[in-house]
């Protein structure tokens, strides 16, 4: 067991490391000249040539990426093309949005997913189980961007009840958990829900069905032991794996709330990636996925040690 | 052949689904002649996939023969009749911000979103197949080094790496297909592999091996026919989420560029027309949704029909 999570641990090092070279890869393949992601195209051609051997760019790949990589250790992204700002500057607010949003919006899509995905998995065939079975098909594949909209069309342009875009007074700085902040979260955080509610209805669904046939669980039953009772001890049996599930959809919803950002001009990573791409800011576009991805890689190695200390069943030589 | 590939070096996203068509493949029914006769049986007798298959099939033909079904050119507005409302004479779903028709729109935008949507996933399924059978078939290092490979892609979630692909490479269909290819790849070698590995392993290749059959020969004539199946049924599933990510990439102006008509690329010009025609600006998504929901379930029908669990 310690032997498997050490193996595990240390292989999220070359992961890493690789999804790094996927992400300065990302600049290389871009159409153009890479130095053109660092100084603006007006630059004299003298400026240009100091640029490259400063950053190295006259040698051969490799080097690059190891001269890349030692700066990104640093914690040093670049600088945003457009602002000029350094990329780790806009990032830091922008991740704290997303994380509170794609949080917001899992609690909802897990609470909604275990509820449903229990009660259909406890009484199959019921019209309970259908409704569950339909909200989980229509929630994975709803265009979540386009659900944002017609909700944005319901409750802010014809009920004219919660704000439609941005986050609040004095914008993401001065969050508080009061009303006046929480209502621009509101429409945001039920639109990226639908997605994890979806698949965790699924998932608990299917676990809890298989679980319930199982033999223990009728001689549970026949010993006497109370609803609570038993539904305790399916709760134990259906938690590591969705919990893992749950883990990755959060990595997910982190990632692809870039089309939701959007929609809601909520100031997030996905609003930065947004703008970087329309205004060709390849150091941001470049860093804000770096980041993530390696939130998603973290999240990876987590639910997987988690998995295993959680199940016991689990041996994983 | 060398032994399979350790477990514990997997990603936990080798999920129970992926296990069980491993185990599903493992215990390969015998196919006695009547299998496709049987699978149609069963789909026959499925109403929500016949009514899925129907609706896609109607889609089809009307994006095929919009031409000849549209009542306006797709690119030819008026200023003088811009953002009129559902049902207006002429236009009965009314028109957009420079005053083209809706409907035709629609019509001529499924072209693009079909295409964009299904294509990456015929080519993630031919590409993701070939890499996962060999990567399943020849196991040792061979496997090592594709499964490794597909790992990192695994290690970004889906709508980050299209976005990340087709953000770097700048906005085009060619580009969005090329990103949505290289997201599905991954998964659908993970499917492969992992039913390849279970086949590999039962006696009738055993005996085709021991018999002196070459490994080209083994899988083109054992293996395929018995994992094709299980990795068509994964792939159909998602050709729903394909479809919602390159009308997503259009939406965030990185796949089709305006006056093209696309489903995603009209949801995002028209977002500006919601506090106008809040009803004409929401359409366009509700043909993705109604297409991704159909291409879903008919997956879901195809598994079950066809007898693959997962």
């Amino acid at each position: 067991m310690a032997f498997y999570l050490l193996r595990r641990v240390l292989y999220a090092i070359p992961i890493a490391l690789a999804v790094g070279f996927v992400c300065f890869m990302l600049v290389q393949i871009a159409p153009g000249d890479p130095i053109n992601a660092i100084v603006p195209p007006d630059a004299p051609a003298d400026v240009v040539e100091q640029v490259r051997r400063d950053y190295g760019l006259d040698q051969p790949l490799p080097v690059q990426f190891g001269l890349w990589l030692w700066k990104v250790a640093q914690g040093d992204l670049g600088r945003s093309l457009a602002t000029g700002r350094p990329v780790w500057a806009d990032l830091s607010s922008a991740i704290g949005n997303t994380l509170l949003l794609a949080a917001v919006a899992s609690a909802i899509g897990f609470t909604l997913g275990c509820v449903l995905g229990g009660l259909a998995g406890t009484f199959r065939g019921s019209v309970l189980d259908r409704i569950a079975v339909g909200a989980a098909v229509a929630g994975v594949s709803v265009p979540h961007y386009w659900l944002g909209m017609v909700l944005v069309v319901i409750f802010s342009v014809q009920l004219n009840w919660l704000p439609a875009m941005g986050a609040g007074p004095g914008g993401s700085a001065d969050w508080a958990w009061d009303w006046a902040h929480m209502q621009y979260l509101v429409l945001p955080a039920v639109t990226l829900s639908v997605i994890p509610m979806g698949i965790v209805t699924r998932t608990v669904r299917g676990i809890v069905a298989e679980i319930m046939n199982q033999e223990f669980v009728v001689a549970l039953r026949g010993k006497g032991l109370t609803r609570r009772g038993v539904f305790l001890h399916v709760v134990k049996n259906a938690a590591p794996n969705t919990l893992a599930v749950m883990g990755l959809q959060l990595g997910y919803l982190m990632g692809g709330s870039i089309l939701v950002e959007t929609v809601f001009s909520w100031p997030g990573t996905g609003l930065l990636l947004n703008n970087a791409i329309f205004q060709r800011d390849l150091p941001v576009l470049q860093g804000t996925i770096l980041v993530l991805a390696m939130f998603f890689v973290a999240l990876n190695l987590i639910v997987d040690l988690m998995q295993t200390a959680l199940d016991p069943r689990i041996k994983r030589a | 052949m060398s032994t399979t590939t350790d477990p514990a070096a997997r990603l936990p996203a080798a999920t129970a689904a992926e296990a069980e068509l491993a185990v599903q493949a493992r215990q390969a029914p015998v196919r006695s002649e009547g299998y496709w006769a049987g699978v149609w049986k069963r789909l026959r007798r499925d109403p929500v996939t016949i009514v899925c298959a129907s609706i896609l099939l109607l889609m089809l033909l009307a994006i095929v023969f919009a031409p000849l079904l549209a009542p306006h050119d797709p690119y030819q507005g008026s200023m003088l009749r811009r953002l009129r409302p559902i049902g207006t004479e002429g236009h009965p779903l009314g028109t957009d911000e420079l005053g083209r028709d809706i409907l035709t729109r629609l019509l001529y935008g499924g072209r693009l979103s079909w295409y964009m949507g299904i294509t990456p996933v015929v080519l993630a399924f031919f590409i993701g197949t070939f890499l996962g059978v060999i990567a399943g078939y020849a196991g040792g290092r061979v496997n090592m080094a594709i499964m490794r490979v597909t790992d990192v892609f695994y290690a970004f979630p889906s709508v980050l790496l299209a976005v990340a692909i087709s953000g770097a490479l700048g906005a085009g269909i060619g580009n969005a297909i090329l990103a949505l290819t290289l997201v599905f790849i991954p998964p659908i070698i993970r499917v492969a592999e992992s039913v390849t590995q279970g086949v590999r392993n039962l006696d009738f290749v055993d005996a085709a091996r021991a018999s002196g059959a070459g490994a080209i020969t083994v899988v083109r004539v054992h293996v395929l026919g018995n994992v094709l199946g299980p990795i068509f049924v994964y792939a159909t599933s998602l050709i729903s989420v394909s479809m919602i990510i390159a009308s997503g990439l259009s939406f965030l102006g990185l796949g089709t560029r305006p006056p093209e008509p696309e489903w995603g690329l009209m949801l995002n010009t028209l977002r500006t027309a919601i506090y106008v025609q809040p009803w004409v600006a929401v359409l366009p998504g509700v043909c993705i949704f109604i297409t991704s929901l159909c291409f879903n379930l008919l997956a879901d029908g195809l598994r079950q029909a066809m007898d693959v669990k997962g």
